[in-house]
């Protein structure tokens, strides 16, 4: 096993606390070096942010695990510089097909919506992402401490007390802010005696990473009830390098440990490619999983991301996307909060609208395991049936669910959000992740998720940038000189203003999709959600509205 | 008006951002007003359910063509 990638073994540092007995105090450390744990740690750096960032290993993810990587996640990595690693070494796909027993029942295009810079989904064996990851952090200074395992918190009303132990020893170490991104079982959660609510689903589920020289399509095939394994699901996956992606579900009177044999493995792999084809096995795994999540992800100093915070079923990929997802929301809130910006309550969003996420990737996969694992006859029977009409009718394909596949959420109800005032028609509502465009900037095709710099940023729509008036140049300019700096981009038709960054909207797309006439303009988060919009533009609502998405100003 | 078989559902004040959503709420609905009857319990519940809806549709054209769509897809197996 293990021929498709060198687990390469990150070096153990003994640290200078060993020797000096110092206990050093770090603004920020994070805590586990996966997904969510890397990405809260580039972002922070990126934010000027020095960062110390524990794991109690020394490699990454073994085996493929998370596998799926939607638009929005390859935004984020975009914005964190390890978006095109990621674009380049995966697999893209957009073709489903879904089978019922013998046959194909329906197959559908994913269709990325074009006019945006990203596929709807990439596929990458999470250890690739990682160790793109963990070269970013390193270059951008983040500080990573392999092998070094903590062993005991202490929370403090100004700060969090670490132990921490390594091969050679242990040490203390103190943190004005922690980062807990320790993974599902998260070690730190029980430390710190804190409850993770939810429930475990009776299903185990048989992964296999097989490597074969085959012709097949980069697909995603699905079956329900298929010859080859009667009565259960099987999911096919491309994946980068010759490696295909197989998961079965045993059901759960299986046997992990027999059924991680390769001998148990295999033929069952041969009765699905139903072939002599040569293939080998380069990893294997069971699992049953959970859907939970803590009621709280900030605990005084520590905030919780990730696995640790909260886990869904693996169908629909919403694992490493969701936990990249919150330190996209999480980190411009802490800087603000670390620099005295924003008041602490400002984090307490964090838990809201990562919350409402966490309930969303639940809510959305605990279906799709409803469907995929009926629980009695008549579930059985209602899910057969939509199999059935799937062949010709359309509105039994929209409800087959084999995972309903990431996106990002909507945050609608976020205190965050000024309520729009005026008419708008469209899906750029207050607290929507924002759309891509293609734009010219200079006569070259640039994205309009690419001139988003991580800070509260201003869209300005006008006909004619030329006709800006040198009032509303001063304007929009003097966002800049705010507390909270306010940068504008200037979306037009046609025209140019010296001084203001102009974009052209050749297509109309960007027009289109934010329902704009001459004159709108969208106030956008760091993390690139819409936070307000107005017809009209004007600096105070401005100015209110950017107050009131970092909490310094609420209504009465 | 003809059988409609485009996906049709849909809840008064309720604004949704993915197409699946209002599918998966009806069918969450419909697989949790079956929790914990038993097989013969289910199937009265759904023979209700049946005749409720249908006068709920009423036009006896519209049911004729869905049952016979029903009847045709099952008699294949």
């Amino acid at each position: 096993m293990h021929q498709a990638y060198r687990y390469q073994s990150f070096p153990f540092v003994a640290p200078p606390e060993l020797s000096s007995g110092e206990v050093a105090h770090h603004p920020l450390i994070v805590i586990g070096c996966g997904p969510a744990g890397l990405a809260a740690a580039i972002d922070a750096r990126q934010h000027g942010i020095p960062v110390l960032l524990l794991d109690d290993d020394d490699t990454v993810s073994v085996g493929s695990r998370g596998l799926c990587y939607a638009k929005r996640t390859l935004e984020i990595l975009d914005r964190l510089g390890c978006g095109d690693s990621v674009v380049a070494k995966g697999v893209g796909w957009d073709v489903g097909r879904t089978f019922f027993r013998e046959e194909e029942v329906f197959n559908f295009n994913l269709r990325p919506q074009t006019g945006s810079k990203r596929p709807g989904m990439v596929n990458l064996q999470q250890y690739y992402l990682e160790e793109y990851m963990v070269k970013r952090a390193l270059d951008v200074g983040v500080q990573i401490r392999w092998k070094h395992e903590v062993t005991a918190v202490s929370p403090h009303d100004d700060h969090v007390a670490l132990t921490v132990s390594t091969p050679e020893g242990s040490y203390q170490i103190k943190a004005d802010w922690l980062i807990v991104a320790d993974g599902a079982r998260s070690p730190v959660r029980a430390m710190l005696g804190l409850d993770v609510e939810g429930k475990v689903f009776m299903d185990r589920f048989l992964i296999a990473d097989v490597i074969m020289k085959a012709d097949f399509p980069a697909e995603r095939w699905f079956w329900f009830d298929p010859p080859f394994h009667p009565n259960q699901s099987v999911l096919l996956h491309r994946e980068a390098d010759d490696v295909y992606r197989i998961d079965f579900q045993l059901g759960w009177d299986a046997n992990p440990e027999e059924e991680k044999k390769p001998e148990r493995v295999i033929p069952r792999i041969k009765a699905m490619l139903g072939d002599e084809r040569e293939f080998s096995l380069e990893w294997v795994s069971v699992y049953t999983f959970q859907c939970r999540r803590m009621r709280d992800f900030r605990h005084g100093r520590c905030l919780f991301a990730g696995d640790a915070a909260h886990q869904v079923s693996p169908f629909g990929a919403r694992g490493a996307n969701s936990g990249i997802q919150d330190a996209d929301n999480l980190i411009w809130k802490l800087k603000l909060v670390m620099d005295g910006r924003a008041p602490l309550r400002l984090l307490d969003s964090y838990t809201d609208e990562r919350g409402f996420g966490a309930d969303e990737n639940i809510l959305n996969s605990t279906r799709s395991t409803d469907f995929i694992t009926p629980k009695g006859p008549v579930s059985q029977t209602f899910r057969n049936a939509v199999l059935a009409l799937s062949r010709s009718l359309p509105f039994a394909r929209k409800l087959v669910n084999s995972g309903r596949l990431s996106v990002p959420s909507f945050l609608t109800d976020s205190v965050l959000n000024t309520p729009d005032s005026e008419p708008f028609t469209g899906d750029m509502v207050p607290g929507a992740p924002m759309d891509d465009a293609p734009l010219l900037k200079d006569g070259q095709l640039v994205w309009l998720i690419d001139q988003m710099i991580g800070q509260f940023q201003l869209l300005y729509f006008c006909e004619d940038a030329s006709a800006v008036s040198v009032g509303m140049q001063r304007q929009l300019l003097g966002l800049h000189e705010t507390s909270i700096p306010i940068t504008t981009l200037v979306i037009a038709q046609r025209g140019s203003t010296p001084g203001l960054n102009v974009l052209l909207d050749h297509e109309g797309l960007a027009f289109s999709r934010y329902d704009a006439t001459d004159g709108t303009c969208y106030v956008i988060r760091p993390d690139q959600h819409v936070a307000a919009r107005w017809r009209e533009t004007e600096v105070s609502r401005i100015v209110a509205a950017v107050a009131r998405a970092t909490a310094n100003f609420v209504e009465e | 008006m003809s059988l409609i078989t485009e996906p049709n559902f849909h809840e008064p004040g309720k604004r949704y951002f993915r197409d699946f959503s209002p599918g998966d709420d009806f069918y969450q609905l419909l697989i949790d007003t079956h929790r914990d009857l038993s097989e013969s319990q289910s199937a009265m519940l759904n023979a209700k359910l049946i005749l409720i809806l249908a006068n709920h549709v009423g036009d006896i054209s519209v049911l004729r063509e869905a049952m016979q769509i029903a009847r045709q897809s099952t008699d294949a197996h």
